[in-house]
């Protein structure tokens, strides 16, 4: 495990290896546990030094893969949450060595009682940053649309609601419009490596062979003419990034989204805190793993694009285009192929 | 559950919930019979019925696959638990059928004494070996027993890739079958009671009925206390369970292999049934083996060459397994493993299967979904051909490495971030060195592993007197 980032004992006299800064430690009230450690190996850092190597990781990440070329008018994706705090402000901060120009854009779901604060956070930060803000609504792009709509539209049948389905699909979409109006060439998401790990447990545990024949790599190029998107934070673990956050003293929204607690993303979620805590390397581990899975070309159907997603809810049957294929909107008879762990019929062994 | 293809369509068709068997019932293939176990979520059949199933899914995976020709010496790999117990049974049942839908290779067993990596005396040990005894002796393979202290015996050879032979194409299959029972039909109508020999000539291959089963095929002796002692104090220092399980799996397939090849089989057969299989494959992913994952769950595992290892239980659950067990009286021994006991939070292995497992029950679909997905992974980037690329192999699973040097993704630089010193990712190439960010300016060095390479840098960071090694 991590050593201990403090030393809770009487206080003494340390030096930061990096920056020989002197610091006094005092032990910590008993009460107050220490903040957790920062992954960043058997080195123990001051914050400055830390909040520095944080950047310094950014800007290696984002010049090694070539993400975003000099020039480049970068729409930021920001939801007021943590990831994409941090993530503004570092781009902020690296903006002028990478010769690129930012641009803030926030996606309004419609989510009543927790988007509104968030919206609230990131008009504070733009105006600290004075960045330009944009905010895209799903009610204005997507027909009156709103999350909550959507929800009561899925819901009631026993099943889940697959929100989290839905608002992903259409935020990609709404940021995309969102970019396009503010001019910008590329975009950026504050994605980090625990949720590139989450989301590779889930999409097996889902058996979601189009997403996991898509993900992996540090972002996409842009299929269909859709801007270059990319995750400049994918290789810095989630506790980097609070911890980031922390000694910046930035402020951000920290409350869950309303749907969250019925999202299937919980149980990967919980399974990964379990195996870092097991084995703090798993995180990049499983980005690793991600990065080359090899799926067959013929088990990589295109996943439903926003529009036939509304498609379906427009005509009140809002699980038509994240069933089986998409069968249904053509209106098509029962489904040919049936669950394939049925009694096979039988059929003449083959000698071998 | 939010699960891909779950079929939506209707709303009206959402299925009732699972009915549990009740007087009214019937096995739902026949129709007639009592059903006695409920397999998937609500299909409830009758013993003979699910009897038939359970067979016929062995025979399915075989012949859909055929990799088995007919006549050759396969390794059943035999670890006394029920999985590995079942295959064993269903090959030995296979061999015993009227001859149209006899199984038509020629198997063998091997079975590896783990006590000393579990930490088991002597006298279980000597316990556990008489009662494998036993059940081998009633089965009548030719057997083989070996402890896992003859690792330290094995050559450096079964480090080395063999070269493999080129696939056989579907022609060659089917010729062979032919030629198989074309000569079976000669040597039955010619009365000869001798053991027959195969058209592609190779062996002479004895039956296994007219072989002594009294008569193991390997030297019988004891690992000494040295050796037990040497495998202890290897395991001891290895840390975590984790490593552990790997570094037992590593090894024990390199004592089976070379097993294999000193006897000559040319095929491994082994029981990782369904839900293993699942298990293993979430396993490997948060061990970072996503590469190998085809490899290491599908359906054959051709890496170590011209050794072939077989799954052909990957399509049965373990409750399937189970009960066809208990239904069906196949013996089986308990065996302590490495994590036999140990708490949920030991290992990856142990917390995957305990998630697993628990998801399940909550979603009875999770097992057979991960199973799917796998289905459809490749064993990218080159298929198992003739000439297998040249590129280096780990020694201990003999996959071809998953680290590039000169990748496009910015993990492959510096190697496996697990292997990868979080320490070095202060380091930062000489090109960046002007870079240095706020804070104290030449002392920091922050980068990662290996210098990237020139080329991949944009321009105008590129200094182009020195490639830049971290100092």
């Amino acid at each position: 495990m991590v050593p201990l980032f403090f030393q809770v004992l009487k206080p003494r006299l340390w030096t930061c290896p990096e920056s020989s800064i002197s610091l006094i430690h005092r032990p910590l009230p008993a009460k107050r546990a220490p903040p957790p450690p920062p992954a960043l190996g058997p080195r123990a850092v001051c914050g400055a030094c830390f909040c520095a190597a944080f950047e310094a990781e950014v800007l290696h990440t984002v010049v090694a893969g070539r993400l975003l070329p000099p020039g480049a008018v970068v729409a930021v994706g920001a939801s007021g949450g943590k990831d994409s705090t941090v993530l503004a402000h570092v781009l902020q901060v690296l903006a002028p060595r990478l010769g690129i120009s930012l641009r803030l854009v926030a996606v309004d779901e419609g989510i009543g009682g927790y988007r509104d604060a968030a919206l609230a956070a990131v008009r504070r930060q733009a105006a600290r940053w004075e960045l330009p803000l944009t905010v895209v609504a799903y009610a204005d792009l997507f027909g009156g649309w709103t999350m909550d709509a959507v929800a009561r539209s899925t819901a009631g049948s026993g099943r889940s609601r697959a929100c989290c389905t839905f608002c992903g699909v259409l935020r990609r979409r709404a940021l995309e419009e969102g970019a396009r109006l503010v001019g910008a060439t590329h975009i950026v998401t504050g994605h980090n490596a625990d949720d590139m790990a989450e989301t590779v447990l889930m999409n097996f545990l889902r058996g979601d062979a189009a997403r996991l024949a898509r993900g992996g790599g540090l972002g996409s190029p842009g299929e269909g003419g859709a801007l270059p998107r990319c995750r400049p934070l994918q290789l810095a673990s989630q506790k980097e990034v609070v911890l980031y956050a922390h000694f910046r003293r930035l402020d951000y929204f920290s409350e869950e989204c309303v749907y969250a607690p019925e999202a299937f993303r919980g149980h990967a979620r919980h399974l990964l805190k379990l195996l870092e805590a097991a084995r703090p390397s798993a995180v990049l581990d499983l980005v690793h793993s991600a990065e080359r899975l090899a799926l067959a070309p013929a088990a990589r159907p295109p996943a439903p694009g926003a529009c036939a997603l509304l498609d379906g809810l427009n005509r009140g049957r809002p699980r038509l285009a994240i069933g089986k294929g998409r069968r249904g909107l053509d209106e098509a008879g029962p489904p040919r192929d049936g669950e394939p762990e049925r009694a096979p019929a039988p059929e003449a062994v083959p000698a071998f | 559950m939010c699960q891909v293809g779950e079929d939506y369509a209707e709303p009206a068709s959402e299925e009732p919930p699972p009915r549990q068997p009740g007087r009214e019932q019937k096995c739902v293939k026949c129709k007639e019979g009592l059903p006695v176990v409920v397999i998937r979520a609500g299909d409830a059949f009758c013993r003979d019925c699910f009897k038939a199933f359970y067979i016929h899914k062995f025979r399915a995976v075989l012949g859909k696959n055929r990799l088995i020709f007919p006549g050759e010496k396969v390794l059943l790999a035999w670890s006394g638990g029920p999985s590995s117990s079942s295959m064993v049974w269903q090959v030995l049942e296979g061999l015993s059928r009227e001859s149209a839908k006899r199984l038509r290779f020629v198997p063998g067993i091997v079975c590896i004494d783990e006590g000393a990596a579990c930490g088991l005396s002597p006298e279980a040990r000597a316990k556990t070996l008489a009662e494998m005894k036993l059940i081998l002796q009633t089965v009548g393979f030719p057997w083989h027993v070996v402890a896992l202290e003859e690792v330290f015996d094995l050559p450096p050879s079964v480090l080395r890739c063999f070269a493999q032979e080129p696939v056989e194409t579907e022609g060659a299959y089917k010729a062979a079958v032919d030629s198989f029972l074309q000569q079976q039909h000669v040597l039955g109508a010619e009365g000869a009671g001798d053991s027959p020999s195969l058209a592609q000539g190779e062996e002479q291959l004895s039956w296994p009925c007219t072989q002594d089963p009294q008569n193991p095929q390997s030297p019988d002796r004891p690992p000494t206390a040295a050796q037990t002692e040497a495998l202890s104090r290897l395991f001891d220092s290895v840390k975590t369970l984790t490593a552990k399980e790997e570094l037992l799996q590593a090894l024990r397939t390199h004592l089976i292999l070379h097993v294999a090849r000193t006897h000559g089989y040319s095929k491994v057969m082994t029981g990782d049934s369904c839900t293993r299989l699942a298990i293993k494959l979430m396993t490997s992913l948060a061990l970072g083996r996503g590469a190998f994952l085809a490899w290491d769950t599908g359906f054959s595992d051709e890496r170590h060459g011209d050794v072939v290892v077989v799954r052909p239980m990957r399509e049965h659950t373990l409750k399937e397994v189970a009960f066809y067990n208990h239904l069906f009286a196949v013996p089986s021994v308990f065996t302590p493993a490495l994590d036999t006991k140990a708490p949920e939070k030991a290992s990856i292995h142990r917390l995957m299967e305990a998630f697993m497992l628990r998801l399940q029950d909550q979603f009875p679909s999770t097992v057979s979904t991960v199973y799917r997905t796998s289905e459809k992974l490749v064993k990218a980037p080159r298929h198992g051909c003739a000439a297998s690329p040249p590129g280096p192999r780990c020694l201990l699973c003999m996959c071809a490495l998953d680290i590039d040097t000169a990748g496009a993704a910015l993990l492959s630089q510096g190697g496996p971030p697990s292997l990868r010193h979080r320490a070095a990712v202060l380091r930062l190439p000489r090109e960046h060195e002007g870079l240095a960010l706020r804070g104290p300016p030449a002392t920091l060095h922050l980068g990662r592993g290996p210098a990237p390479q020139p080329e991949l840098l944009p321009q105008g960071l590129h200094r182009a007197a020195d490639p830049g090694v971290p100092g």
